[in-house]
Parts: structure tokens; C-alpha cells; sequence
């Protein structure tokens, strides 16, 4: 049987940003890893964007030594207590795993987590490569792809300099993924990590503004990466969405993670939730919004979905957790507007109900508005976490640069290519919003592509 | 970091710092912006690049002390250093030769059309000022804006300097006596509304810069969200200059209450005399 981690009692957690999971003890981790039958051809590993050797690191941990698994994931993850904390694993390692068949997969994510959590100490992992300067890479963006692009390139040489709008480092680590999901502490020790193998973090700088692409080339930079991430935040374009007291997920989120503003008024910038909120979407981001609502200390969080539970984008488990901590869930209804008083501030907002249909092209079932079935709910915040569009920044400061008509940069899968030579692009700004895995693999690609076109 | 390299007072709650900054004094444009954030526990705050210095490598922010975080940025002073600083951000103001350019400024906002009338006549324009203050002591940047401008007025709502009466009464002096090919103004937003109004039975172009509330300033939370010409527009990426006739005001100026109350509570925890915690004081 799966051993099940350590989650904090739901009436208790809901009260405070503290951590939610506490992962593995060492007896659990020893237990769950002695499970893994280590297969000679492992389908874990294809399962995992960065290619873990997933069997060998579970194999030091059934050993009994935690800081030898950490640097056998390193070998291939520069941020592994990360992804143990926020990959989808169900979606990808641990459903590829043989023992799922007919039972219950190896918990690898908490392993991953247990490995990075108890192992740090002792890790061994730093790099000894010498940069050389001839070979200078200018990466864009701290989050999961750049860090992780850039972490690669250090390890081989490179002389990389990670630029970073924001004031810090983590990209959506950091203002979008909650503490109580993703300790902030946990976020800064892996990029000290990543600074320790030499990559030179500025901090804000926006590239697009302060240097353009082109500039960057005259500054030496041999090889380019974009990993600016999707930034740019969705509205429905519903009448009422300018109200005070209405949020992107975006803004409320990065108050309240980056900012900090549920320790207002120590920390200065403030963030106001209602009694009653309302969170439009069903993906992580809304999960994330509507627990950060209850933390700061909403009486009623409800989130507004259009389709069902099946259809929900978000992890079954950040799901589980939401509707434990007292999250209530309306599905198949849809905001059509929202409506304010005198003075300007959400007082309502009117819904329609919707009902499943045939399947669209994504493979989702498509929903229909059930006619004269709106009706109006009591609220006085709504955060709209409908999704992310890529950062248009970058591009519009470069014309050469191909994007799609959605915005998303063109480039090529396999290696992250764009239309200009020495460009590389990946993570959100070429998929639009996507995993922090998913990005990761992405930059992964690039550093290996960018070794190749570098020579 | 970035250190102060002069400050200066120009009013009793306004005051002028020159920072260096080498790569955004390098890139700065008229009407753009900086964000800056004072320590770790610090907000991030929108100032508009009063002037720039390419080959100091500075550039110069004027601000009055009105929330928690104006008054902590005013406890700094030259060879103190800001922690974060990044710009320059938002679209350059639309500057070209247009004829005869009426540049108005309100209140702090004065030092922010000071830039803006530089570049309009150094475009070739003819240009006109307008300073508006509430009395003497508020009117900055005169000596400054008057050497880049072919006239320059000022009013006063007192009448203790200048004209008594407010920048809007000027503009209606001005369009009256000649043609005015297009006016910019940077200042308090009802200042901004109503010049808007003055100008539009005219079909005058009207540049206004707007100051919603800010938080990345990069494009990502919307916060600044604005609707021009019926369209939602952010601020920080996609201005902040606008058409004044097409922005909606009374929608501005509902979104630019959004936090009062919390400012107050912030100002009682960090700058007020009885509190021990007040970070104001030396």
C-alpha cells in the first residue's frame, strides 16, 4: 500500500499560509521507496520531462541515504525540491509506473520531495566547471524554465546571466504558487543552489526595455533564452469587470505571495478580501486564489466553473484539498456579469448554468448555456483566474521574432528555436500557461540545443 | 542598489532625488516611469523620470510625500541607496512637430510635463506651459520649464503666485487668443478630466498621463486596468498616456480609491509620531 504523507489538520491549516503537506518521515520515505520492484526498463523515466533515473534514486532512499538520492536527481533536476512539491506526478512519472497496473504507483514526487528536504545537507552536488567567458548566454526570466536553462549551461561551462524583471527570483515559484504550497525558503535555497553553480542573477531588468534582443547580441551574448513566462492575465469581458473588488488571480496572488500582503501592515503592500468570494476557473490558479481567500480570512469562498469536476484542469489533489479547507465548488455555471453599487464596489454577480455537451477539439466536453437559468449570487469579491496569456513585452521590442496569433512565440519543440539564429524560447511564453515541469523541460532542451549551436 | 546621488527639497511635502542609474538614464524617453521599491518589506511604487542624464548616468525622480511609502522614500538621503529600481517601463509620450503645443502641469505632476515639454520643443513645436499649484510654495520646476518653453504661466489656487484661478482658466485664455494644435497634461486626475472636457468640443488632441494604481508595472496583474475608447487597456504597458477624450475618468477615479483605507493604516503603522514601531524617524 501507498504510504500517504503528512497533511495538517484542514481546520488548522486553513487558519495560517504555513505549509499544508509535510511529506515522508524517514520511516515512510524507507517504506514507500522499498515498494519500487526497480524495473530494468523503468517507464517512470519517460514519463519524466527532465529524465530522472527514477528507480536509481529511489533505490538511495530505500539505502537509507537521502543526500546521495538528492545528487542522483540533480544529475538531471536543478529543482527538485520544487517539482517534488508542485509536478503533477499522477499525470506523468507515477502513471507511467508498473505497479499502478494493478495497485497503487510509488509515490515518486514525495520521494523527490523527501530526497531534497532531508538530503540537502549533505549533498555533494556543486559545480566545479570553470565558466569561460568567451562563451557568454543571456537567459531571460527566473522562472522554472530559466532557471532551470540557465543551471544546465552553468554546469557546462557557460558564463550565463539570468535577467529577471521581478525584484526576485522564482518567476511564478514566487508570486504565484502560495507559501502553504511552496515555502518561499524552499524556492530561495534552490536558486542559491543554482547561483552557486555560477549563473549571475540581475534582477530588475526588463529585457524588451532596458536592453532589447539585438542589444544583447552587441553585449557579447552569444545565445539568447526567453523564458518570460505568461504574465498577461485574462478577463472575461464581462460587463462589471472593472468594479472595485475585482482581482486577476495575477494580482491577487502576486499581493499576497511576492508581496506579502497577508502579513500587512508589516509588509506595505495591502490586499482587501471580502466576506463572500467568488473564484472564476477550475486550474491550479484557482485553487491557489480561493485557499489564499480563506487564509486571509473570507467567511465564503465558493470557485465558479463552467464545466464538471471531470473536466477540472487543476491537480485532483490541490481539488481534495480545496474542498477539505471548506471550499465550496459551483460547477456548470458561468459568470455573465457583475453587478456594483454606488460607489463602485462588487455587491453581486449574475450566473448561468450550463450542461455538458459532445466533445470539442481539445477532447474536453464543450458546455452549453441552459436558457433563463441565470441567477444572481451575494458577493463582494471575485478573483478571475481564467488563465494566462505569454508576456507580449519581449516581442513587440522585436519584430523578428515570429509569434503566434494567440501571442505564444514560435519555436521549434525539440530545441526551442525561434525565427531569429542564436534565439532560443521556452516554458509558458511559447505554450501558454503549462506546468512548471513542462517549462523546465523546455529550458532543459534549450541548454542542449544552445550547447550544439554554440559548439 | 541604486544610490542617491543629491536630493533636494522642493516644497514642504515634495522632494526631487537624482539617482544613478546608468542603463535606464541610457534608454529613458519622456512620459516613462520607474518602479522602485525602498527596503525588503517595501511596496513597489510608480514614479515618473522627471529628467534623465545619459552621460552622468542619472536620472531624476520628483515625488510628494502623500502614502506610508513616499514618506519612507523621503526618510533616504544622498549617498543612501534604494534597494530595487527598474525602468524604464510604459510608452514614451507621443512626441512630434505638431505647431503650437499647450503643456499643462498639476501639482508634483508639474515636473512630470517637464520632460514631456522638452521633448515637444525640442521636436520644433511651439510650446506653451501652464503650472498649477495650490499656492507659491507648490509651484516647482518653474525656472526649469520655463527655458524649454516660449511662454510659461502659472496659477495658483490662492492667487499667491501667478494668476488666481486654476490651469484650465489659462487653457481657455490660450485657445481663445490662438491655435492649439495639442495639449498634454500630467497631474491630478480630475485636473486631467477637466481639460479633457475643455478641449474636446474643439476636437483639440489631448494627451493625459494617467496614474491608476500599479503593482508588477510589467503587464502582469492588471491592477492599472483603464478603459479607453470603450476598450480595457493596461497603464503601465500600454500607456501611460492617453487620448483624454476617450479615457473613462469617473471609472479611474473609483479604481484609484481602491486602497485608501489601507494607506491610512499603513501610515499609522510606519509613520506616526505615537507609534513605536514608526520607521519616519531617525
Amino acid at each position: 500500500m501507498r504510504n500517504k504523507p503528512r497533511l495538517r489538520d484542514p481546520k488548522e491549516r486553513a487558519g495560517d499560509f504555513n505549509e499544508v503537506s509535510m511529506g515522508y518521515s524517514p520511516e515512510q520515505a524507507k517504506e514507500e521507496a522499498s515498494r519500487c520492484i526497480q524495473c530494468k526498463n523503468p517507464q517512470c523515466v519517460k514519463g519524466c520531462p527532465v529524465n530522472i533515473n527514477i528507480p536509481a534514486f529511489i533505490k538511495l532512499i530505500a539505502e537509507g541515504d537521502p543526500a546521495a538520492a538528492l545528487d542522483k536527481i540533480k544529475e538531471k533536476n536543478n529543482l527538485p525540491a520544487v517539482c517534488g512539491r508542485v509536478c503533477p506526478q499522477e499525470d506523468q512519472c507515477e502513471k507511467m509506473c508498473i505497479l499502478g497496473r494493478k495497485g497503487e504507483p510509488i509515490a515518486i514526487g514525495y520521494l523527490e520531495r523527501y530526497a531534497s528536504d532531508y538530503g540537502n545537507k549533505n549533498s555533494q552536488s556543486r559545480n566545479t566547471k570553470q565558466s569561460s567567458l568567451d562563451k557568454k548566454v543571456a537567459v531571460v526570466g527566473a522562472g522554472p524554465a530559466g532557471l532551470t536553462c540557465a543551471a544546465d549551461l552553468a554546469k557546462d561551462g557557460f558564463s550565463v546571466t539570468l535577467f529577471e524583471s521581478l525584484h526576485g527570483p522564482g518567476g511564478v515559484l514566487s508570486y504565484g504558487i502560495p507559501e502553504f504550497r511552496l515555502p518561499k525558503k524552499i524556492v530561495n535555497d534552490e536558486v542559491e543552489y543554482i547561483r552557486s553553480l555560477g549563473v549571475d542573477i540581475r534582477y530588475n531588468m526588463m529585457i524588451g526595455g532596458i536592453f532589447t534582443v539585438k542589444e544583447l547580441f552587441a553585449q557579447g551574448y552569444k545565445a539568447i533564452f526567453l523564458g518570460s513566462g505568461a504574465g498577461l492575465p485574462k478577463f472575461m469581458g464581462i460587463p462589471g469587470e472593472n468594479l472595485n473588488g475585482v482581482y486577476s488571480a495575477n494580482e491577487f496572488l502576486t499581493r499576497v505571495n511576492l508581496m506579502k500582503a497577508y502579513r500587512f501592515p508589516e509588509f506595505m503592500t495591502p490586499v482587501r478580501i471580502g466576506k463572500k468570494v467568488a473564484v472564476v476557473g477550475g486550474g491550479n490558479v484557482a485553487m491557489d486564489s480561493a485557499r489564499s481567500a480563506l487564509r486571509l480570512g473570507a467567511e465564503k469562498v465558493c470557485i465558479v466553473y463552467r464545466r464538471s469536476k471531470e473536466e477540472m484542469p487543476a491537480r485532483i489533489e490541490e481539488a481534495e484539498n480545496a474542498l477539505e479547507e471548506g471550499i465550496e465548488f459551483r460547477l456548470l455555471t458561468s459568470p455573465t456579469k457583475i453587478i456594483g453599487d454606488e460607489k463602485g464596489w462588487v455587491r453581486s454577480m449574475e450566473c448561468i448554468k450550463m450542461e455538458l455537451g459532445e466533445k470539442d477539439e481539445s477532447g474536453r466536453r464543450k458546455f452549453i448555456p441552459l436558457k433563463g437559468s441565470e441567477y444572481v449570487m451575494e458577493i463582494d469579491t471575485v478573483i478571475m483566474a481564467i488563465g494566462q496569456s505569454p508576456n507580449p513585452l519581449i516581442g513587440n521590442s522585436c519584430s523578428e521574432l515570429k509569434r503566434e496569433k494567440w501571442g505564444g512565440v514560435i519555436a521549434d519543440p525539440e530545441t526551442g528555436q525561434t525565427s531569429i539564429p542564436g534565439v532560443f524560447a521556452g516554458g509558458d511564453i511559447v505554450t501558454g500557461a503549462a506546468t512548471v515541469i513542462s517549462a523546465m523541460g523546455a529550458g532543459k532542451k534549450a541548454a542542449e540545443a544552445i550547447r550544439k549551436h554554440l559548439g | 542598489m541604486n544610490k542617491i546621488l543629491l536630493k533636494r527639497t522642493l516644497a514642504p511635502q515634495v522632494s526631487l532625488i537624482e539617482v544613478d542609474a546608468p542603463d535606464i538614464a541610457k534608454k529613458a524617453l519622456a512620459g516613462q516611469f520607474v518602479v522602485l521599491r525602498i527596503d525588503q518589506n517595501g511596496e513597489r511604487i510608480p514614479l515618473t523620470i522627471a529628467d534623465s542624464n545619459p552621460s552622468k548616468g542619472t536620472i531624476t525622480i520628483v515625488f510628494q510625500k502623500i502614502g506610508a511609502s513616499t514618506r519612507l522614500l523621503d526618510r533616504l538621503n544622498q549617498g543612501d541607496s534604494i534597494l530595487d529600481l527598474l525602468g524604464p517601463l510604459g510608452h514614451p509620450a507621443h512626441i512630434e512637430n505638431m505647431g503650437t503645443v499647450v503643456c499643462i502641469g498639476g501639482g508634483v505632476g508639474i515636473a512630470e510635463i517637464y520632460p514631456v515639454a522638452k521633448a515637444y520643443k525640442n521636436a520644433g513645436n511651439r510650446v506653451i506651459s501652464v503650472l498649477g499649484a495650490r499656492n507659491k510654495d507648490l509651484i516647482i520646476f518653474a525656472d526649469e520649464i520655463s527655458r524649454v518653453s516660449d511662454e510659461c504661466h502659472i496659477t495658483t489656487d490662492d492667487g499667491s503666485l501667478g494668476k488666481k484661478g486654476l490651469v484650465s482658466d489659462v487653457l481657455k485664455e490660450i485657445m481663445g487668443k490662438e491655435k492649439v494644435s495639442l495639449v498634454s497634461a500630467v497631474g491630478p486626475t480630475i485636473m486631467m478630466k477637466v481639460i479633457s472636457d475643455l478641449t474636446k468640443p474643439y476636437n483639440i488632441k489631448t494627451y493625459v498621463s494617467l496614474n491608476p494604481i500599479m503593482l508588477d508595472a510589467t503587464g502582469m496583474c492588471g491592477v492599472c486596468r483603464v478603459t479607453v475608447g470603450g476598450k480595457v487597456k493596461f497603464a503601465c504597458v500600454d500607456g501611460p498616456e492617453f487620448d483624454g477624450h476617450e479615457v473613462d475618468f469617473a471609472e479611474l477615479m473609483s479604481r484609484q480609491k481602491l486602497y485608501i483605507d489601507e494607506e491610512k493604516r499603513s501610515v499609522e503603522r510606519h509613520c506616526s509620531d505615537e507609534n513605536p514601531n514608526c520607521r519616519c524617524k531617525g
